[in-house]
Parts: C-alpha cells; sequence; structure tokens
C-alpha cells in the first residue's frame, strides 16, 4: 500500500498489512521533557468552551439532567443530519445526534430501557419505532429473557448477582479508531473483505457462518461510517493527510460507535501519542503551531466531554453522574525501553488545565517507574489540582499485554485492535457468605433463592464450618453466574452486536469473560472476626441469622495484616477456580475484576448485616478498598495489602480509590509533588495494579454538597471512574465524604 | 506485666503515610507516654504511659521494613513521635541501630525536654534528624503553657548543635501564648545560635484535637483561644526572618 498522505512517515510492517503498532513504533517521537512547550486556549477555544457551559447549564437545569431527546429516529451510524455547536469555532466536528447534548434511542439492546428512560424524563418513544419493537424485531433484551433460567432469575432479583448487562448495552469493546486515520476507511474494508474470502472454508459450520454475518455487518457499518463523515463534508475513504484530520478521522470511528451502542462503557483506546506522529510531522512541516495543536486537542476533548447516552434515572443510583467512561490510555513504556509518553500526552492531559477538570473523557496514566521525571511530575501535579486521573501499573500489565493495550471502562486492559471483553459485571460476594450460613436463604426476605442448603444452626459462628459452607455456595453462585453471561453474551451478540467497533478490529480476537467481585472487604473481615474473634449469631424467630455481634477483635483488612490479608487473596484464588470450572461462550477465556464503581453503595443497601459488625445496609468498601474506618495505620498499609491482591488471579483488574486531604500530602506543592510520586512509584512497584487520586478537603466536599451550584466542575474520582461531584445521590456524596479520607490532625 | 524495655515499646499508633513530620514519606511511629502537659497538646491521648500496646522491636522492624520502597524513592524514613518518643529511650537506641544498619533515614520529633543521659548520648548517635519543639523561649511562659521549665529542651538544643546532629526547629504558633513579638526575636537569636539548624517550621495552633480531651473526660485547656489563621503565620514569619 502507499499513499500520499503517508509522506514522510517511516515505512514498515504497516504498509503491508493493517498494523497500527508497527506504524507507531516506527515513527513516534518519544519525549523525555517537561511541560514548559504547553500552551493556554486560543480565544477560539474559549468562546467556543463558553458556549458549552452555557449549554451545560441548560442540561443541568432540565428535568432529570437530560437537555432533548430524539424520540423519533432509531440511532445507527448514519441515521441523523450532522449537529454543531458553533461551526466556524469547531476545529472537530460531530455529535451522536443533530443537536449537542440531544439523546438518541438505541433499542437493539431494549425497547423497555428506552421506553422508561423517556418517561423518566419526561419524554414518549415515538410509537411506531415502539411497535416495530414490540411486535416486529426482537432485541437482546427480549433474547436474554426468553432463555434465563429460574436460578438465573432468582439470583439476579436477589441482588446475588448485579448489574448484569441484560437490559443495556455491554460496552467495554474498544475498536482501534486510530486505523481510520491510519488507512483510510477503503482500505479497512478491503481488509474485511478479504477475510471474509478467508472463510470461504469446506467446513461450512455454525462458527464459519457466524463469523461471516458478522464480518458482512461490520462491512456494513464501514460504509455508513463514509456516510455519517459525509454529512460533516469529509471523505474519510483515504487516510487522513495532517493532524487535524487524524483526530477528526479517529473521532469519527469513535462516532460511529457511540451512535451505534449505548454500551455501559465506551473507551477511546490509546490514541495520544498515535496522533502525536501527525502533530510532530505538521509542526516540522510548518504547517502547524504548537498553539494550533493544542486548540485541536482541546476541541477534540470538549466533543469526548459531550457524549451522551439515554439511561433510566434508575441507572444513576448504580452509577451516577452520566458516566460514558471515554477512557484514554495515556503514556506507558514500549517493550524496547523507549517510553511511549509523546508530546501529545501533555496536551491530552493539560486539557484539564485549559478547559478545567472533568470525568471525561477518563484520562488514565499508565504508570511505570521508569516513566520519564518530567512527565511523572507533571501529572501527579495535575492530580493534585484536579482529582481527575487514574493510574495504572504499565510494568504489571505489558508483561502480559505488550505495549499496545488500552484500558476499557475502568480497570479492564484489552490488547486494541485484538481483544475484546464479555463485560459481566459482579456477584455480591458478601451475600454469598450470608447465604452460606442461611443454606441459601435470602437474609432480608426469607426466601429461600438457592436450592435448600443445611444451614449453620450454632450460636457462634465456627471458621472451619463456614467456610466449607461458604464454599459450596461460591460453588453454585460461580455456576448460575457463567449460566446468565453465557445466555447475555450469546444474544447480545445476535442481537446488538457491535458492528462498527468489531470492524476495527482484526479477525480472530481473543474474548475474555469478565467476572467480578463485590464485597471483598467485607467476606475477608467477616472471615478473620470469625476465625481471630467470636462471632455470635443473632436469628429471628424462624431461625434466620439476620444479625452478628463480633465479641472482641480481629485483623482488618486494610491495615497490612497478613492474617487478614490471605484470606481476601485465598478467596479471590478459590472464586476465579469456581468459574474457570464452566464452559464458556465462544470459549472466552474467564477473568475476574475487583471494582465496583459507585454500585458500592446499592450493593450494600441491598446486603444484610455481616458477621464483620458491618450493620444490613451499609455500603461496601468501594472497589478493593477496605470498608470505610477499619484501616487505622495509614494510606500505605492500605496500599501493601490491596497489593498483594495478584494480579494473575484478577486480570480484569483491582481498583483502590485513594482520597487525601491536601495538607496531608505535603506543606508545599514542591512536597506535594514529590510525595505523590514517590507514592505512585512505590504502590507500582509493589504491584498494585490501580489507584485513584483524589486530594480534597473534607469541608470542600460539603461545602458543594450544600451549594452545588458553586461547584460546577467539581471532579471526584470513584472506583475506576471520575464524575462531577454535584451529579452523584446523596447517600453516594455522603459516602465519598465519611469514606476513608487520609487526614491527619 | 513488665516487659523488656529494650525490646518492647509501648506504641500508640503508626502511620505509614507520614508527610509532615521530617523530610519525604516516613512511617512515623507514635510511643505512648508524656511527662509534658502542653495546653494545646493535639494527641491528648497520648500522655498516660499506662494505655497504648505493647509491641516488640522485631515486630516494628519487620513492619517499617515492608514500607522501604516508599521511604527511599521519596527520600523519607522513619520518625519516631509520640508522646514523647526519649521516654522510651532504651528501645529507640535499639530500632534505630537497625534502622541504620538498613540504611533508613531516622528522626526523632520530640520537645527535648530530658537529662541529657548516656542513653540520650547513645540514641543520637544513630539520629540523621531531630524535629525539636520548642514549647516556649521565654521559662516563666513556658512553666504555664507546658508546665515545665524550658531549661532542658534548651540545653538538649545546645547539645545537638555541638554534637552536629541535623534540627528542624519548630513553634506552634498559639495566639495568646507563643506569639509575642519579644518573644518570637528572642527566639530568632537563640536560632541564630545554634549551628545545624537546616529548617524552621511554624505550626498554627488548631483545636481539632479538642474532641480527643473530651473523649477521655478531660477539660479542655484553650476554650477561649482561637486557631492561628495564615495571616499569623506570616506575621511570625516574618519576625523569625524565615
Amino acid at each position: 500500500m502507499e499513499f500520499e498522505q503517508w509522506k514522510g512517515f517511516e515505512k514498515g510492517e504497516w504498509k503491508r498489512q493493517i498494523n497500527v503498532r508497527d506504524f507507531i513504533q516506527k515513527n513516534y517521537t518519544p519525549y523525555e521533557g517537561n511541560s514548559s512547550f504547553l500552551t493556554g486556549t486560543t480565544e477560539k477555544t474559549q468562546k467556543l468552551w463558553n458556549e458549552v457551559l452555557e449549554l451545560y447549564k441548560k442540561e443541568h437545569s432540565s428535568q432529570g439532567g437530560v437537555l432533548d431527546i430524539d424520540t423519533d429516529t432509531i440511532s445507527t451510524i448514519s441515521s441523523h443530519e450532522a449537529g454543531y455547536i458553533d461551526k466556524d469555532l469547531e476545529e472537530i466536528v460531530g455529535f451522536q445526534t443533530d443537536s449537542p447534548l440531544k439523546r438518541a434511542i438505541m433499542p437493539f439492546g431494549g425497547i423497555k430501557i428506552v421506553e422508561k428512560s423517556c418517561q423518566g424524563y419526561g419524554r414518549e418513544v415515538n410509537p411506531e419505532v415502539d411497535k416495530i419493537f414490540h411486535t416486529v424485531r426482537k432485541t437482546h433484551n427480549d433474547g436474554v429473557f426468553s432463555v434465563y433460567t429460574p436460578d438465573i432469575r432468582a439470583a439476579r432479583s436477589s441482588h446475588l448477582i448485579t448489574g448484569l448487562p441484560d437490559g443495556y448495552g455491554r460496552g467495554r469493546i474498544i475498536g482501534d479508531y486510530r486505523r481510520v486515520a491510519l488507512y483510510g476507511v477503503d482500505v479497512l474494508i478491503q481488509g474485511k473483505k478479504e477475510e471474509l474470502d478467508e472463510l470461504n472454508v469446506d467446513n461450512f459450520n455454525e462458527e464459519v457462518i457466524r463469523q461471516r454475518e458478522e464480518i458482512f455487518e461490520q462491512i456494513k457499518s464501514l460504509e455508513e461510517l463514509k456516510v455519517m463523515a459525509s454529512k460533516y463534508g469529509f471523505d474519510i475513504s483515504k487516510p487522513a493527510s495532517n493532524a487535524k484530520e487524524a483526530v477528526q478521522w479517529v473521532y469519527f470511528g469513535y462516532l460511529g460507535a457511540i451512535k451505534e451502542q449505548n454500551g455501559a462503557a465506551m473507551s477511546l483506546g490509546r490514541t495520544a501519542s498515535f496522533l502525536d506522529i501527525y502533530f510532530e510531522r505538521d509542526l516540522k512541516n510548518g504547517t502547524l503551531t504548537e498553539e494550533q495543536a493544542q486548540e485541536i486537542m482541546d476541541h477534540f476533548v470538549m466533543k469526548l466531554r459531550m457524549v451522551r447516552f439515554l439511561r433510566t434515572p434508575e441507572y444513576n443510583d448504580l452509577f451516577s453522574g452520566d458516566p460514558v467512561w471515554v477512557t484514554e490510555s495515556i503514556g506507558g513504556m514500549g517493550i524496547d525501553g523507549r517510553t511511549l509518553v509523546t508530546k501529545n500526552s501533555f496536551r491530552m492531559l493539560h486539557t484539564l488545565t485549559n478547559l478545567g477538570p472533568a470525568p471525561e473523557p477518563n484520562l488514565t496514566v499508565l504508570w511505570s517507574t521508569r516513566l520519564p521525571e518530567g512527565f511523572k511530575r507533571f501529572v501527579t501535579n495535575l492530580s493534585i489540582k484536579t482529582s481527575s486521573i487514574q493510574y495504572e501499573n504499565d510494568d504489571v500489565m505489558r508483561a502480559t499485554l505488550g505495549d499496545d493495550y488500552g484500558i476499557a471502562c475502568c480497570v479492564s486492559p484489552m490488547k486494541i485492535g485484538k481483544q475484546m471483553q464479555f463485560f459481566g459485571a459482579r456477584a455480591n460476594l458478601a451475600k454469598t457468605l450470608l447465604y452460606a450460613i442461611n443454606g441459601g436463604r435470602d437474609e432480608k426476605s426469607g426466601k429461600q433463592v438457592t436450592p435448600k442448603f443445611e444451614p449453620i444452626t450454632s450460636e457462634y459462628l465456627d471458621y472451619n464450618e463456614v467456610m466449607e459452607k461458604f464454599d459450596q455456595m461460591m460453588e453454585y453462585v460461580a455456576k448460575i453466574y457463567i449460566k446468565a453471561l453465557n445466555a447475555i453474551h450469546y444474544m447480545h451478540d445476535k442481537y446488538a452486536y457491535e458492528a462498527i467497533e468489531m470492524a476495527l478490529h482484526d479477525k480472530d480476537v481473543i474474548r475474555t469473560m469478565a467476572c467480578g467481585i463485590a464485597g471483598l472487604s467485607v467476606v475477608a473481615d467477616s472471615l478473620s472476626a470469625i476465625k481471630y474473634a467470636k462471632v455470635r449469631v443473632i436469628r429471628d424467630e424462624t431461625g434466620l441469622a439476620v444479625d452478628y455481634e463480633v465479641e472482641g477483635d480481629y485483623p482488618k483488612y486494610g491495615n497490612d495484616d497478613d492474617q487478614v490479608d490471605k484470606i481476601a487473596i485465598e478467596i479471590v484464588r478459590k472464586f476465579l477456580m469456581k468459574l474457570k470450572k464452566h464452559p464458556t461462550y465462544r470459549n472466552a477465556k474467564t477473568t475476574l475484576s475487583i471494582l465496583t464503581i459507585t454500585s458500592n453503595v446499592v450493593y450494600g443497601k441491598a446486603t444484610g448485616s455481616t458477621p464483620d459488625g458491618r450493620k444490613a445496609g451499609e455500603p461496601f468498601g468501594p472497589g478493593a478498598n477496605p470498608l470505610h474506618g477499619r484501616d487505622a495505620n495509614g494510606a500505605l498499609a492500605v496500599m501493601n495489602t490491596i497489593a498483594k491482591l495478584p494480579f494473575e488471579d484478577s486480570e480484569d483488574g483491582i481498583s483502590y480509590t485513594f482520597s487525601i486531604t491536601p495538607g496531608t500530602l505535603g506543606q508545599d506543592i514542591e512536597t506535594k509533588v514529590n510525595n505523590l510520586t514517590s507514592m505512585l512509584d512505590g504502590f507500582f512497584a509493589s504491584t498494585g495494579h490501580h489507584i485513584n487520586v483524589n486530594v480534597f478537603d473534607r469541608a470542600l466536599l460539603e461545602d458543594a454538597m450544600e451549594h452545588p451550584e458553586k461547584y460546577p466542575q467539581l471532579t471526584i474520582r470513584v472506583s475506576g471512574y471520575a464524575v462531577h461531584f454535584t451529579k452523584l445521590t446523596k447517600e453516594q456524596q455522603l459516602d465519598v465524604i465519611n469514606r476513608t479520607i487520609h487526614e491527619r490532625i | 506485666m513488665e516487659k523488656d524495655l529494650q525490646n518492647y515499646a509501648k506504641i500508640h499508633s503508626i502511620e505509614t503515610f507520614g508527610t509532615v513530620d521530617g523530610p519525604g514519606i516516613r512511617f512515623v511511629l507514635f510511643l505512648q507516654g508524656c511527662h509534658l502537659q502542653c495546653k494545646y497538646c493535639h494527641n491528648r491521648d497520648t500522655w498516660n504511659m499506662k494505655d497504648g500496646e505493647y509491641k516488640s522491636i522485631d515486630d516494628i522492624f519487620e513492619k517499617i521494613k515492608r514500607y522501604k520502597n516508599y521511604m527511599t524513592l521519596s527520600g523519607g524514613g522513619v520518625t519516631a513521635t509520640g508522646g514523647e518518643p526519649l521516654l522510651q529511650v532504651k528501645f529507640l537506641i535499639e530500632l534505630f541501630k537497625k534502622l541504620k544498619e538498613e540504611g533508613i533515614h531516622t528522626c526523632i520529633d520530640t520537645s527535648g525536654m530530658v537529662a541529657i543521659t548516656e542513653d540520650i548520648k547513645e540514641l543520637l548517635n544513630y539520629t540523621d534528624l531531630v524535629l525539636l519543639d520548642i514549647k516556649h523561649i521565654d521559662d516563666e511562659k513556658c512553666k504555664k503553657l507546658v508546665g515545665i521549665s524550658n531549661k532542658r529542651e534548651l540545653e538538649f538544643a545546645q547539645y545537638l548543635s555541638d554534637n552536629n546532629i541535623k534540627i528542624w526547629i519548630r513553634q506552634v504558633l498559639v495566639p495568646g501564648y507563643t506569639d509575642d513579638e519579644e518573644d518570637l526575636k528572642k527566639l530568632k537569636k537563640f536560632i541564630k545560635s545554634l549551628k545545624t539548624v537546616e529548617k524552621v517550621q511554624i505550626l498554627p495552633y488548631h483545636s481539632m484535637g479538642k474532641f480527643k480531651w473530651e473523649k477521655i473526660g478531660s477539660e479542655y485547656q484553650l476554650e477561649d483561644v482561637r486557631d492561628a489563621n495564615q495571616d499569623d503565620v506570616d506575621r511570625a514569619k516574618k519576625i523569625l526572618g524565615i
């Protein structure tokens, strides 16, 4: 292949076949300097951003925070006409509908959720659309519920297994949007046609037929992508010829995905350093200035901040603040030892300064202890100022995933364009433990949810007896869990296939079945209490254990105490082994995450009192965090505890949310930056996987609860994503405030 | 139970991520027990020697080593504070010996209000830095504020200076108690007479430790005193010339 748009690029394997990584490796310029080259906002950017802020205001004051909904048009890649904020000011264009912040309906995942969503904001779905999806076209949601078994339904409605993507888009697939810019769509279509040829085989079995159909859909979606771009006046059939086009082409790829799918997490990938190659070429040619480069990135990020999905008001109780998880992975090291940090990594992060803090895009720094010092100090300084950055361990992930992976959603790493996951939400292990004690009866409703197991009847809990029964109950939950996920992903592929995202993947992708755990610290502490203290059971008149009394003290998770930390490690490993026993849809590799996002509040609400002394309804710790107040030895003790959880047993990520008051981090900014940088180096050198960093005062948050209007951009990080604090529910706000904010007086 | 005081210490608590008691990230060991009665104390619960928990030197040393990564990277180390850490000097000698063998930076946060015994001298051989909290430069006012004369701590400071041990001077700024201009000038002169002072820190008084007094049922001593603010700190800094 050869294109004039590639002039000045170093040749390589990438010209013979689709290989973005090779292109990056042959052409990128590592940057080891500091942030002094960065520029502020241009007049154009400032004007445009002010218009966006006005739109935000309007949106915020609309019913349920939803500005507008197109209730007539079934969203597809090319369904809507072009939309603009202010056409003359926009360097990068494109919206999901014909108007900014107007939400689209995407009923292929499920019509009921669309109806409920519209009703939640005082709107009705067009009756024609309703009719089609009720009588003519089956949805993913219909599919799943037509095969769900009674045991799955019971586990689901009792919150034993929660947050399953059976009524909404599964997300967590990252299209390699860079391919659109590097090759242009026509090359990609050609590639897909060749893949179809490869699948013209004699053994024309179910697998082959399914794959052929999927690739056919992928080709169709690529054609549609061209149509969509042409509505904005662009021809993306050919490669991008300069930096601005490259950004625009990448964004069009992504825009196609978010018009086609209302996925729970719609992540961007790892684009900044790829785009840097174009910026460097233009800067060298003299066709672009640094101000213009930053302007393009600022405008790109504005668009990413304006991605909107239509979701039900209840969804907000689970995941507050309209999260989209436009996760962009930044930095990291190459396997050849060069850093993957470029000037454009800085520009991407600098948008937090130019446009102010924001939850989206979900800026994720891939941290290596070998990252250039200038970059380390730049990001920690930004973290202290904005609380908008999360960090993940590049040194750990690079070992298995190479140097062109990205994070989907919060903590899920995958090789870009080569790997996808079947998102599996999470099992509530704290509830599983209570079921073990109660023989499968729900501790709140008293209903028999699982088949009858022998309950524990003794007054005091015996560690060995509890462990034996817990083991059996985990076995049962694992079985039901995989059954449910197999059904969900079979139907999602069938009725709500992510054609454009998969069109930006290789033909044969690695699939993981991404299971999850909620309530790990509660389980670890409960078992520790049973083992090292005495736990008395309080039962109601039907013999149901409804509360527990802990007599004496016990080692608590989050204090770097091996006695209890070992229990946590053991539980994770055991549960993974049990999940792995069951065959998965499309032979996906079963993985595990310890991540709850903001749903730790809702899961806690649905779970009765636990043997660690936690009372019914109280929130769990988020992700792998200890329960708040249980850690008594400071932040590093918590980090050491969490770093002990082995990544091999939890390859889909282990989330830790760290909050600290500015004064506790050090006296002056220089010291703060130094301490935070060393802390991150230390945590990741001890093989911690993920950390959210929040730096704020409790008083500030309390004031923001009282006077939300004063803090429209106050951003905080919770378990793998960032959110506008004022958009959290009151319960979640209190959880954040009460949760361990590390402070010393 | 009588414990072997070389190998056991009465511990109030530990903080693994200390950032304000010495340079870098520090493992801060709060030792139980104090012989002063500072009215502004924000760790009132560390006074009584009967409270706290005995921990063995091996336990503590083993714990500290787990954070070596963080200390080394940040230029941090271990800080012994309290309470008054020097009350458990025998234990600290053994601990600091081990820490120095391990290449870990050692620091003591003290009032210096102790007699300079042979034990203290030995401990200071293994001490890289002393955070010296000057209670009050004026002896009479000092007695009122903390219950003891300042004679010993000034001697202690002199000893550090003479023996080439690095000092960070700390002065808690309590409005109406320690912020008199003449006193601060006197303090400045004293600090100047010391050869090894690396840093002078003003710690603004705050009442956030009040709940700890109430918790153990003792009356808070500075009920009518306001918290020191940034202006107070700036003023004091100006007088001290820092």
